[in-house]
């Protein structure tokens, strides 16, 4: 893939969206050996290729936005997903999470924070730089389950948009038509408390977002 | 053959239960061996020889740091237990994530007697959790050997 390339998922010649969707590819970045292992595992079980690498800087590097100009070669899949940890050394996850949305070519990518730690300021600092979710660790099947139907929801939605010629403020019509359906969709599971921090963080982010 | 199955998957079954109810396992285990099928009937026994390691390496790096009491590097402690807390949390090491807690509190007041107390009980916790969970999981192939499949245990 060239560099600067913006990716998307491949769209069928003739617009329908019927088919089979095609697997996430995830990166997941986590500094512990542990949790890499186990949401390597999650990720798989729900039919997502996964890629994981333990810091925020391989990440950026495996993306090809550490500067270095002509990727590795590693990266051979294109990434639908980033999933990190917040605390890690050097950088942290919020700072992962800016720098890809500060990138033009990265920031469509939707990225979830992970922590064991359920600090509302956090959770609400990383929401507003442009988080898709923050998941409470440890992470469990349903967490997953539930972050991979809204990536391909929203995924699903933008494919629809880039067939139609005023792209963007379609895409922004469809994003706010998206986040309240999906705040009352998820109020019909309401078993444990990190789907009611992801109801109420939607609202604060839409909220958030609303123009002054 | 059929009964020492069900004697064996009997024992599997009594055993895993007793471990939660005496606190050693707590869910997060239990969302792990979900993860757990015909095609990866390692994982958790993977999953777990990491945290083990984990535990090892942690342990000895909190111990060095605690080691002078003139000079303790209580960031560095702390950091240890921070990562300790999560991979535990991670597994279902009810105890060791417990002593953790406690821990952390003791590096907050830089405690250094009280560290060394919670380093003491993170190590014995650990591997007491490493013995229990070897019986299990030897109890585990004992019942592939024999032939059966691994019981799902609900744990309430």
């Amino acid at each position: 893939m060239a560099v600067g390339e913006v990716m998307r998922m491949d769209i069928p010649a003739g617009g329908d969206l019927s088919v089979t969707s095609p697997e996430l590819h995830v990166l997941a970045v986590d500094d512990s050996i542990v949790d890499r292992k186990v949401i390597e595992r999650l990720l798989r079980i729900s039919a997502c290729k996964v890629t994981t690498v333990e810091s925020g800087a391989m990440a950026l590097q495996y993306l090809g936005l550490d500067g270095d100009k002509g990727a590795s070669g590693l990266k051979d899949l294109k990434v639908n997903l980033i999933v990190t940890d917040y605390s890690m050394p050097g950088l942290t996850g919020y700072d992962l999470l800016k720098k890809i949305k500060e990138s033009s070519v990265f920031r469509e990518i939707p990225v979830v924070i992970m922590s064991s730690e359920n600090i509302l300021p956090r959770i609400e600092q990383c929401l507003r730089e442009g988080a898709e979710d923050f998941l409470l660790k440890p992470v469990k099947l349903a967490d997953v389950k539930r972050i991979k139907e809204l990536i391909m929801r929203n995924e699903a939605e933008d494919c629809k948009t880039l067939s139609h010629s005023n792209k963007r403020k379609l895409a922004e019509d469809i994003d706010d038509t998206a986040s309240s359906s999906s705040s009352s969709s998820s109020s019909s599971s309401l078993e444990d408390s990190s789907v009611k921090d992801f109801r109420s963080s939607k609202r604060m982010k839409s909220e958030l977002s609303s123009p002054l | 053959m059929n009964t020492v199955v069900a004697q064996l998957q009997r024992q599997f079954q009594d055993y895993l239960v007793s471990l939660y109810q005496q606190g050693f396992l707590d869910n997060q285990f239990t969302e792990l061996r979900k993860l757990q099928d015909e095609g990866t009937p390692d994982f958790v026994a993977e999953v777990v020889s990491l945290f083990f390691d984990d535990c090892s390496k942690l342990i000895n790096s909190m111990s060095r740091s605690l080691e002078r009491p003139e000079n303790v590097d209580f960031k560095q402690v702390d950091s240890g237990v921070h990562q300790l807390k999560g991979s535990s949390s991670s597994v279902g090491a009810r105890r060791v994530k417990n002593v953790c807690i406690s821990f952390k509190e003791c590096c907050d007041v830089q405690n250094r007697e009280g560290c060394l107390r919670c380093l003491q009980q993170v190590d014995y916790e650990y591997k007491m959790l490493k013995t229990k969970l070897q019986d299990l999981f030897n109890l585990e192939q004992q019942i592939v050997q024999a032939g059966g499949a691994i019981p799902q245990v609900n744990i309430n």
